[in-house]
């Protein structure tokens, strides 16, 4: 994917003003908050948007995340590129 | 207010319903609009509001907006909307921003921008406020003052807007579109963009409450609205990124209906300035509902029980063409409240489908244009007036 490698590895992303995850139980599980939307996240997008915390960059996200689900690394740099330009390029993500 | 709110489904909603194997599925709520008040100091001819306003002495006290809130987070809605007539027109606004953020809700404000200040929003993103909304009646000043009513109304927005990025809160801007101004979308969302703002709306007006009235002032033509779409299209790949684009097809313009608050009592509910809480912002013009308030049930009550809510639930009370239609589970049989306007019949098709035996009455609607002055709604101009505009 091409726009998936538009991401730095040396950004540091982070949830702007106005979008937060949060734990809800009354909908079982995380969701993603944003201006006139919410979105459903799944345990694997949740794991990656709780590492934006403006701190990390790219390169340290995914080496955490490899090392806690000891999964292979090029698979995990693959799906945070993608959901990392997703949400970019939704505005809910800056970089 | 014209706006088609449109939320991602949430996945995981369980079937809570005990009412027999025949009771339609209950969903979570996951918005609720909040109409902390009816007083605008705005005229627009396009309001959406009902004829009959709440006056306010009969508004919801604080502290039971604050229950209200509480209820509606337990209840499982993520987002809050304050919203109005112009909720700049409450002095409790700050607490009560505070008590729906402290309950965990995300909090929308939903405003004209006429009667929030700059320190007044200072003291909304302390409590807690995630996300503005300001709406904008044209690109040109003079046309947008012109539209709303007011005089200077236009600047002041963009002054309120300009403070909302300073304070890198997410800022949404609302363009309401109709025949004077459909053709400057691309200038409503330069606009936007100079503005700051992350997302842009491009509503068009649709003809509920006072906007009836106007419809063949406002209504856009057959030539405009192709021209509207492709500006979009344009717009879109030219901002790809850079602003979030909304927009939806005129309703009258549109072959199949627009899925009208994400189907009745499934995503969304709304409370009145006094306590009457609706399935959808306009469902008082439908005849013989009951409606409950917040005064006498726990939200969970009426969401779960109320006859208004139940009237239109599921797919049950729908007629054919919706009955059998593949898309019933789609766009739920559209609007109810356009249904009833349009037909005389709330369970009908909603008429803007093509599959409905009325659509040729909604083509005909949209060719009448008449360019007489708008009707404007006459507010006091002070939104903090005492006046009651019942």
């Amino acid at each position: 994917m091409t726009e998936a490698a538009a991401i730095p590895l040396d950004a540091r992303p982070r949830l702007p003003h106005g979008v937060r995850l949060v734990h809800n139980e009354a909908h079982g599980g995380w969701v993603l908050l944003a201006p006139e939307r919410v979105f459903k996240a799944d345990p694997i997008a949740a794991e990656i948007v709780k590492r934006c915390t403006g701190q990390a960059t790219v390169t340290a996200i995914v080496d955490d995340l490899v090392q806690a689900y000891s999964a292979p690394r090029d698979r995990v740099l693959a799906d945070v590129s993608a959901l990392l330009r997703q949400l970019a390029d939704r505005r809910l993500l800056e970089l | 207010m014209a706006t088609d709110k449109r939320e991602q489904p949430v996945a995981g909603q369980s079937s809570r319903s005990t009412n027999g194997a025949a009771a339609p599925a209950l969903h979570r709520p996951i918005g609720l609009l909040a109409e902390l008040t009816h007083r605008c100091p705005l005229g627009c001819p396009y309001c959406s509001n009902p004829l009959a306003l709440d006056a306010r002495e009969r508004e919801l006290d604080t502290q039971t907006w604050a229950r209200v809130l509480d209820e509606a987070a337990t209840l499982g809605v993520l987002q809050v909307h304050l919203s109005g007539g112009e909720p700049g027109a409450r002095r409790d606004l700050v607490e009560i921003t505070a008590a729906a953020r402290s309950s965990g809700l995300y909090t929308n404000l939903i405003t004209s921008a006429v009667g929030v200040t700059a320190s007044t929003l200072e003291k909304l993103v302390a409590a807690g406020l995630d996300h503005v909304q300001i709406s904008i009646q044209d690109s040109e000043p003079d046309s947008a003052d012109k539209i709303a009513n007011y005089a200077g109304a236009f600047a002041r927005k963009k002054a309120l807007a300009d403070r909302v990025v300073a304070l890198k809160v997410p800022l949404t801007i609302n363009c309401v579109v109709h025949r004077a101004n459909i053709d400057r979308i691309a200038a409503m969302v330069e606009l936007a963009v100079s503005l700051g703002a992350s997302r842009v709306e491009i509503a068009h007006v649709q003809y509920y409450g006072w906007a009836l009235r106007n419809r063949e002032s406002l209504m856009p033509t057959a030539d405009q609205v192709p021209r509207a779409v492709k500006a979009v299209e344009d717009l879109r790949k030219r901002y790809h990124g850079k602003i979030v684009i909304d927009a939806v097809l005129p309703d009258y313009y549109a072959r199949f209906p627009k899925p009208c608050v994400g189907g009745w009592g499934r995503r969304s509910l709304n409370v009145t300035p006094a306590g009457k809480v609706l399935p959808c912002h306009a469902a008082e013009v439908i005849p013989n509902l009951e409606f409950w308030h917040v005064q006498d049930h726990s939200l969970a009550d009426i969401w779960a029980n109320s006859p208004a809510f139940q009237a239109f639930r599921g797919t049950a009370w729908m007629k054919d063409p919706c009955r059998s239609c593949e898309r019933r589970d789609i766009d739920y049989g559209g609007c109810r409240c356009q249904a009833f306007m349009l037909t005389g019949d709330a369970a009908a098709a909603d008429p803007v489908c093509h599959l409905s035996p009325h659509h040729a009455d909604v083509i005909a609607l949209a060719a009448r244009h008449h360019d007489v002055p708008y009707s404007y709604r006459l507010n006091p101009r002070k939104a903090d007036s005492d006046v009651p505009l019942g």
